[in-house]
């Protein structure tokens, strides 16, 4: 589905990115872990189209998509959301979505078909799916935090994307939020026979989701593989696991 | 700015129609120049307002696209003694093709780059006007427009102007608030995550430069002909910096916000004048009260003032 081979990419001299090779199956769900400045989030924005790797290639569905930008690369069904909130804030909450449809439908240069009620079924019906549609009147700046995690994940719906990236997910939610999202990117996932890749801190959301979870240290792959595999993975519970289930007291 | 005009703003529309209408009935000579006047620069920063308020960036050069449509229309209509409606779409056309080179070059910069790069074309704009004595007469003006015999009369100039403008803003308004609209409001909002929705965020930009240019192209062509001249100040930059003072005053997020910006601020200057010669003072004064207490404007204000009683009741 989604093949990369040895991506790299630094800022200055710091090496954001080394060498990285990944294969991304198709209906899988993938979960990328990794301490704070692993690199998950700049490979994201290499993928996406967001930054320039210095090297290596990224293919998607046999195609080389490598320096492509982003609104050409989303149109091939690769959506993404962001780990910080990324919305329209002085749009309506129904508008959010609606723009997005609006894009995929290659409806944004119709200068004169009034935006009014366009796309206006499918636009309830993701608010819905994501549980938006009391607030699709509200200004989506004014929501609450969770439930503009949920808007992000409307809008990256709407692209109806074959491949879904969801930067950090769950970041910021309480803990009833965060088992709310996880249950609602699995039912999704599964409805949808979404391929999904997802990079997440909290272990309880990858442990919850995940089929295949790849390590990033420093940005280097340091294992990859089922669930059970990477957290039995002594080189990981060294420089990941271990660290985090010490400061939990979790087994 | 929702999709649909509701019903009390269909009905202000049509009310503000009527009484632009019937101003030629006050038989005032000073008044239907007003009016005419307003009209006209309330149609100038609707345009500007494309780039402010639907796409985000700050234009301080708009005045060039005004001038290079008054200009056209001037020449042609004098010079070359052109008819009315070719000169008109002449002079849209070339509005529309000047601003869709300078967008080229501009959209390719962000904020403040954008905006100083807009007062580098409008200074070159000017330049020209300036320079090219024998075509545009330089800084005596192009005195002396040929408008034509059906027209030339005050008022049934003012209501080919009103005809003119009223359509002129409403194909703007069905632009603004269309398809490529909404997609414009998303790349004013977050050009970031449009860009990842799959909006091409600087065809977005160059579009909405060009629908400005050219609409602020018609309103240039009507004021070389009810002015029947065209000077260069109009090309100055002191002229984009008060059309976008008017579509601040009125507020950037509202449509009709920068018309409103405009009337005030004409009706004020001339209220003003009638007792001061400190009109700078007192608009010095009026940004400044704006840009501290009022940052979306007269309809900003009117907004919450129409909130604040609904939660009232």
């Amino acid at each position: 589905m989604l093949k990369i081979e040895g991506l790299f990419k630094q800022f200055g001299g710091f090496v954001a990115i080394d060498d990285v090779s990944f294969e991304l199956l198709e209906g899988e769900k993938h979960a990328i872990i990794g301490p704070n400045g692993a690199g998950k989030t700049t490979f994201f924005n290499l993928v996406t189209g967001h930054l320039l790797p210095d090297r290596g290639s990224v293919a998607f569905q046999g195609e080389d998509i490598t320096g492509r930008p982003p609104h050409r690369i989303v149109k091939l069904g690769l959506a993404r959301s962001f780990q910080r909130i990324n919305i329209y804030p002085r749009m309506s909450v129904f508008e959010n979505v609606q723009v997005a449809l609006i894009a995929r439908e290659r409806q944004e240069f119709r200068f004169f078909r009034l935006a009014a009620g366009l796309c206006g079924p499918e636009t309830n019906g993701l608010l819905e799916l994501v549980g938006l549609d009391e607030e699709a009147d509200e200004l989506a700046g004014e929501l609450a935090y969770g439930k503009q995690k949920q808007l992000e994940l409307a809008i990256a719906l709407a692209e109806n994307p074959r491949v879904l990236l969801l930067d950090e997910p769950t970041a910021g939610m309480s803990p009833s939020e965060t088992e709310e999202a996880i249950r609602l990117i699995r039912e999704i996932a599964d409805a949808r026979g979404l391929t999904l890749l997802f990079t997440e801190h909290d272990m309880t959301v990858v442990f919850g989701i995940a089929d295949r979870i790849t390590v990033l240290h420093h940005g280097e792959i340091i294992a990859s593989g089922a669930p059970e595999a990477v957290r039995s993975d002594p080189v990981v519970r060294q420089v990941y696991l271990g660290e985090e289930e010490a400061a939990n007291g979790a087994a | 700015m929702t999709g649909r005009m509701t019903r009390p703003v269909l009905a202000a529309c049509l009310t503000v129609l009527v009484l632009l209408a019937l101003v030629p009935l006050l038989e005032s000579n000073y008044l239907i120049d007003l009016f005419n006047e307003i009209m006209i620069y309330a149609l100038f920063a609707l345009s500007l307002n494309v780039i402010i308020g639907y796409s985000g960036n700050v234009s301080f050069g708009h005045a060039a696209y005004f001038a290079i449509g008054g200009y056209t229309m001037a020449i042609l209509l004098t010079t070359y003694e052109w008819s009315l409606l070719p000169a008109f779409a002449a002079a849209v056309a070339f509005s529309f093709a000047c601003s869709a080179v300078v967008a080229y070059f501009c959209t390719r910069l962000t904020d403040i780059y954008f905006a100083m790069l807009t007062l580098a074309f409008s200074m070159l704009v000017w330049g020209v006007a300036f320079k090219w004595r024998s075509m545009t007469g330089g800084d005596d003006g192009f005195v002396g427009v040929d408008v034509p015999a059906f027209i030339a009369e005050r008022v049934p100039f003012y209501y080919f102007s009103l005809v003119v403008i009223a359509t002129a803003v409403a194909v703007l308004w069905v632009i603004c608030h269309s398809a490529f609209g909404r997609a414009l409001l998303a790349v004013r909002e977050n050009p970031v995550r449009a860009g990842f929705v799959g909006i091409n965020t600087r065809l977005m930009r160059w579009w909405a430069f060009v629908v400005a240019g050219t609409f602020a192209g018609i309103a240039g062509s009507l004021f070389a002909m009810v002015h029947r001249g065209m000077y260069t100040e109009s090309a100055f930059w002191p002229e984009s910096a008060t059309v976008l003072i008017m579509t601040l005053l009125g507020g950037m997020y509202s449509f009709f916000g920068p018309a409103i910006g405009a009337a005030s601020l004409f009706l004020l200057e001339r209220l003003t004048n009638e007792y001061t010669e400190y009109w700078p003072l007192v608009l010095g004064t009026i940004l400044l009260a704006i840009l501290m207490f009022l940052p979306e404007g007269l309809a900003g204000l009117a907004q919450a003032v129409r909130r604040q009683i609904l939660r009232g009741r």
